[in-house]
Parts: structure tokens; C-alpha cells; sequence
């Protein structure tokens, strides 16, 4: 459409849309900004309900106050551990099976889908999925986390239908070269599925890096837990320690700042990713989304 | 997409073959197996460690299903428990809290439905009328990100914007001389901030669907629309609307199937016990009951309940987007 071809109304339309979509996106950003500018100000001036959009009597003092928790660190990592090892587990369940389920050769196709796609609809629920944890033995157990959320039915199914939408004439041409099914799978497929793979990859990354409850019922040892679990530890301390409200009035920070000071500290990697996944998931919520 | 139709129609051929296999196999048959194995070994091999995964992971917790019918105790385990029928349901539907927490369940999932299932329809159709490319690519970009944060952090974020002392909602409240209210502790807040933190949160995400939707809507209907002099209000409503009513129907199915599922992550951040009368639903009083207090039995009969409603409100939406859409959603 053309700005030139529009009347006045469509114009009118036109501005009075893009002001509200400009109003949405800062409504959108103002609450992280408005943690930014909590993290850098005072303690006084974060409880006496000061800072509105700017750091006010600027500090580093609760940065200061989470660097120096070594709890902080350990839980860094850990999360770090959790998203590399959960992401790369999950490649390696998910990209084989799914180029076994879209093979029109393999036997017992129909209920091998049938079997992955029904723990779509039913879940067993909490409850028993604690007691297996248990009974397994992978109570309070990084590999137990890295392993029991490896696989989901969702991406399963995304990257087979990626796979057998790949034309018969590339696998053709590999088994012609002599290759076996490891081979066509790594050197035909996997290049030929980089945007389903990334998409996986991505989702992988983003669920394990934000991944919290059951790391909250399942870990019990200080130095297994991820950020997550240690950024909620420590909101929900803060906010009712009297110890705490009396130290940090010498000290220049607040419960309110040190949270919001944890909270950028963990958001700052995402941001960094950010702009490389977006072009991916765009494309990949349509690749598992709706299709007509 | 859908796993009986593709499987069905493609490889009935196939299918036939391993139907076959089922019934008494001559000699010839078995060899011919055996055969197959022999060539296809790799393809079975690399789908065993996923089919091995979702049995000790996914359908053995299944099989631990039964004890909502038993009298579970740590010591006898699963199998050796004793059996007591549906007592546990019995105590269920005795129970007010849990009563309260499907009232609670239901209730949410509603009103996330009024107000959350528009918000990304309406953001798309607004991104749809937006001409400034670079305009229009920031603000995406900026509201799909909140889609991309924990929900710990959501909470963290939300219960410090909400805070009676420091909380900036507090602060703006105090400019026009308003008494600070503490949000997080009062009822009738609760399903407001939580709806409203969810729209904040997945509305710009949600809006892609909508999106990719609108951008296969035939140009040519936009352009006889602006040789008969329509404006781009009216194509909106006569064009852009009716041509994504598909999809919106579709996800609003999906929605409705899955008004079991409350992201029950983040109320367990955002809720306390002075909000439990609007805030607990099912799977928080699950949690409560079930890995906080032990009761195993009691917690998963009430999963096992959540878990049946959730199965026949997913079936019935698949079926009706049959209807809308010549394939099912799976």
C-alpha cells in the first residue's frame, strides 16, 4: 500500500494505529526498564517510591551485594550447565527418532506416532512423575534434570514433518553413494533441516534456561540449583528478613534494588541471543503451529 | 500435520505390510523380518533411545496413576499398596478447597479468554495497518521479548511494580492522592494482575499466527477493494477479518481445550495464602497437597481428574477444528 494513494482518513487511521501499537510496545518495555533504573538507584530512594524511569542517587551497591554471593555464581553456572547439556541431550533424542518416525520403511510407523503424539493430550500429572523421579533415583540430580526433560512430543513431531517434507531425490542420491542411514541423516538431512533444527534448538535453550519448578521440587542441595531457582530463593527471603531491612539501610540497598539487580543479571543473556533467534522463531512457531 | 492422516494416506502401503505381520507368520514371513531388520537395523536403533525415553519418562508415570485408586504408602510402593476404589475421589469432591481451586481454574481460564485471546487478533490487525517497515520491526521486536523471560522473572518483576512500599504502580497512585494499596495480598487483585500480566507477557507473541495469517490473505481482494474506493477501516472489517476467521477459530478452539492448563508456574509465584480463595487452582492445590504435604494418593486423583477433563476437552477441540479446517490440528 501507498502512503500517497491514501485518503485522509486512511491516513488518519493509519497514524492513530501506529500511535497505539507505539503506546503497547512501551507499555511492553517500561516494566524492564523501570527494573533497570531500580537496580542502579539507592535503597532509600527505591523504598520511598522515587524511581520512576531513572536510576535515582545512583549506585552499583546491590550489584555489588550479588556479585559478592557466591551462591550467585554457582547457580549461574549451573544454569548454564542445565541449558548446554539439556539443549545438547535433546538433540540427540530428538533429531535421530525424528528421522526414524519419517522414514516410510520403518514398520509400526502409525503406532510409534501414535505413541510420542499421545503424551500430548494425556499427562500422567505431577504427582506420579515425582514418585518415578524418585523411584529412578535422580531425586536431587543435575543428570536427572538434564535427562528427564529432554524430549517433548511437540518438537518430536515438528522436525519429522520438516524431515518428510525433504524431497526422496536427496536421499536417493546419498544411498547411490553408498551412504547408511547414520550418514544420510548427518550429511543429507541435518544440513538440509538447519531452520527446524535451530527452531528446536532454540526452544530447548529458551525452556531450560527459564526452566524452574521442577528444578524447585526436585533439587534440594545449594550448589545444583539454577538461577532461576536461586533468583526466586532470594526475592522471597529478602522480602521478609528484618535482618536484612536493617543491614542493607547502611549499607545503600534495598530488597527492591538487589532483586531488581538479579533480575537484569539474568536477563542479560537473553538479550544477547535475542536478535540471532528472532529471524528463527517467527518461522518456527508456524513450522509447529497451524497448518491448513 | 496430522500424524493418522499422513501416515494413512501416504504409507498405507507400508502400513498393510506391518498389519500383516500381526497375524500367525508362516516361515516365510518371519525371514522376511528378519530380512527387514537386517536392512533397516539403524532406522530401529536411532528411535530406540526415544522410545526408551518417553516409556521411563511419560507412560511409566502412568502406570503410577493407579495410585489415586490406592492407599499409597512410600514403604509398599506402587504395586504393593493397597487398593481402596474411588475414596480419594470421594475425599475430593468432599473437599471445599479443591472444589474452589476448579472453580478457580475454570474461572481464570474464562476470563483469559475474554481479555487474553483478543489482544493478539488485535495487535496483529494493528501491525497489519502499520506502513513504516522499521517502525513496525522495533515494536515487534520488543513485544515478542516478554514471551522469551521466565516466569520468575515475570513474578519478580510484577511483585516489585506491585510492592506497597517501593512499587511504582503505588507511587503513580500516590500522585493523584490515592492510598497505596497492597495488591498481592488482596483477593480481588489477584485475577486482574495475573490476566493482565499474561497479556503483557504473550499478546505480541501470540500476535505471529495472526499475522502470518493475514499476510496469506489474496492481495487481489485488497486491490478490486480500493478500485471501489474502500478504505482501509472497511477492508479491515470486510477483507482482513473474515479471510483469518479460520485460524481465529482454530486457535480459539485450542484455547478452550486446554482450559485445564492455568500456567500454574507463575501462580505459585505470584499467589499467597491470603489469595488462595481466587488465586488456587488445580494444579497448585495438586502441589500443595501432593509434594508439600505427601498426600500422593489424595494429589494425584485429583491429577488424574484434571488430566481425563483436559483429554476430553482436547479430543472435542480436535474433532471440531476438523470441521473448520480439512485437517485436524495434529
Amino acid at each position: 500500500m501507498n502512503w500517497n494513494l491514501y485518503s485522509r482518513g486512511d491516513k488518519f487511521f493509519a497514524i492513530v494505529v501506529s500511535i497505539l501499537i507505539g503506546m503497547f510496545t512501551v507499555a511492553t518495555l517500561y516494566p524492564f526498564i523501570y527494573i533497570a533504573a531500580l537496580s542502579f538507584s539507592s535503597g532509600f530512594a527505591a523504598q520511598a517510591g522515587k524511581v520512576v524511569l531513572t536510576p535515582i542517587d545512583a549506585t552499583l551497591e546491590a550489584y555489588g551485594y550479588i556479585l559478592k554471593d557466591p551462591q550467585f555464581w554457582v547457580s549461574y553456572r549451573n544454569t548454564f550447565i542445565y541449558t548446554i547439556g539439556g539443549t545438547v541431550m535433546s538433540l540427540a533424542f530428538i533429531i535421530p527418532g525424528a528421522y526414524a518416525l519419517s522414514r516410510p520403511q520403518l514398520k509400526g510407523r502409525r503406532f510409534f506416532n501414535l505413541f510420542i503424539a499421545f503424551t500430548m493430550w494425556f499427562n500422567a500429572g505431577l504427582i506420579p512423575f515425582f514418585l518415578n523421579m524418585r523411584d529412578l533415583n535422580l531425586l536431587d540430580s543435575m543428570f536427572g534434570i538434564i535427562l528427564a526433560f529432554a524430549v517433548n512430543a511437540f518438537n518430536v513431531i515438528l522436525l519429522r514433518n520438516f524431515f518428510e517434507a525433504i524431497p526422496k531425490s536427496f536421499e536417493e542420491a546419498a544411498r547411490m553413494d553408498g551412504a547408511n542411514d547414520f550418514q544420510v541423516l548427518w550429511k543429507v538431512f541435518v544440513p538440509l533441516s538447519k531452520p527446524a533444527i535451530a527452531t528446536i534448538t532454540l526452544f530447548c535453550i529458551v525452556s531450560r534456561w527459564n526452566g524452574f519448578f521442577w528444578a524447585m521440587v526436585l533439587l534440594q542441595s545449594e550448589d545444583k540449583i539454577p538461577l532461576q531457582v536461586f533468583l526466586r530463593h532470594t526475592i522471597s527471603n529478602l522480602s521478609d528478613d528484618d535482618e536484612f531491612a536493617i543491614v542493607q539501610t547502611a549499607a545503600g540497598f534495598s530488597a527492591e534494588t538487589v532483586t531488581a539487580a538479579i533480575i537484569v543479571c539474568s536477563i542479560i543473556p537473553v538479550l544477547i541471543v535475542y536478535p540471532f533467534i528472532q529471524k528463527y522463531f517467527e518461522k518456527g512457531i508456524l513450522l509447529g503451529g497451524v497448518k491448513e | 500435520m496430522t500424524i493418522q492422516e499422513d501416515s494413512s494416506s501416504r504409507n498405507s502401503d507400508v502400513l498393510a505390510a506391518f498389519e500383516t505381520e500381526d497375524q500367525p507368520a508362516s516361515g516365510g514371513r518371519l525371514e522376511a523380518a528378519i530380512d527387514h531388520l537386517r536392512r533397516e537395523w539403524q532406522l530401529y536403533l536411532m528411535l530406540l533411545p526415544m522410545v526408551i525415553w518417553f516409556i521411563v519418562f511419560l507412560y511409566k508415570p502412568m502406570y503410577g496413576l493407579q495410585i489415586a485408586f490406592k492407599d499409597y504408602s512410600i514403604f509398599r510402593g506402587i504395586a504393593g499398596s493397597p487398593w481402596v476404589g474411588l475414596e480419594h475421589f470421594e475425599t475430593l469432591f468432599a473437599n471445599d478447597q479443591f472444589l474452589r481451586a476448579i472453580k478457580n481454574t475454570v474461572t481464570i481460564s474464562a476470563l483469559n479468554l475474554l481479555f487474553g485471546f483478543p489482544a493478539p487478533i488485535i495487535l496483529a490487525l494493528m501491525f497489519n495497518e502499520v506502513l513504516h517497515a522499521s517502525y513496525k520491526r522495533t515494536a515487534q521486536t520488543i513485544v515478542y521479548l516478554p514471551h522469551f523471560i521466565s516466569s520468575v522473572i515475570i513474578a519478580g518483576i510484577v511483585i516489585t511494580a506491585f510492592s506497597p512500599t517501593a512499587g511504582i504502580v503505588n507511587t503513580i497512585m500516590g500522585w493523584f492522592g490515592l492510598d497505596p494499596v497492597y495488591f498481592l495480598t488482596q483477593p480481588e487483585w489477584f485475577r486482574p494482575i495475573f490476566i493482565g500480566t499474561g497479556i503483557w507477557q504473550e499478546a505480541g507473541f501470540g500476535s505471529i499466527v495472526f499475522l502470518a495469517a493475514i499476510a496469506g490473505v489474496n492481495p487481489s481482494l485488497y486491490e478490486s477493494a480500493v478500485v471501489d474506493g474502500a478504505n482501509r477501516w472497511q477492508m479491515m472489517w470486510k477483507i482482513t477479518i473474515p479471510s483469518i476467521l479460520p485460524t481465529i477459530l482454530i486457535m480459539l478452539i485450542i484455547r478452550i481445550g486446554n482450559i485445564m492448563e492455568v500456567s500454574f508456574e507463575l501462580v505459585i509465584l505470584l499467589y499467597q495464602p491470603a489469595t488462595y480463595e481466587t488465586a488456587d487452582v488445580v494444579n497448585t492445590w495438586i502441589y500443595r497437597q501432593g509434594l508439600q504435604s505427601g498426600q500422593y494418593d489424595l494429589a494425584a486423583a485429583a491429577g488424574l481428574f484434571n488430566a481425563v477433563v483436559a483429554f476430553i476437552l482436547v479430543m472435542t477441540a480436535n474433532t471440531l477444528s476438523r470441521r473448520f479446517s480439512r485437517t485436524s490440528l495434529w
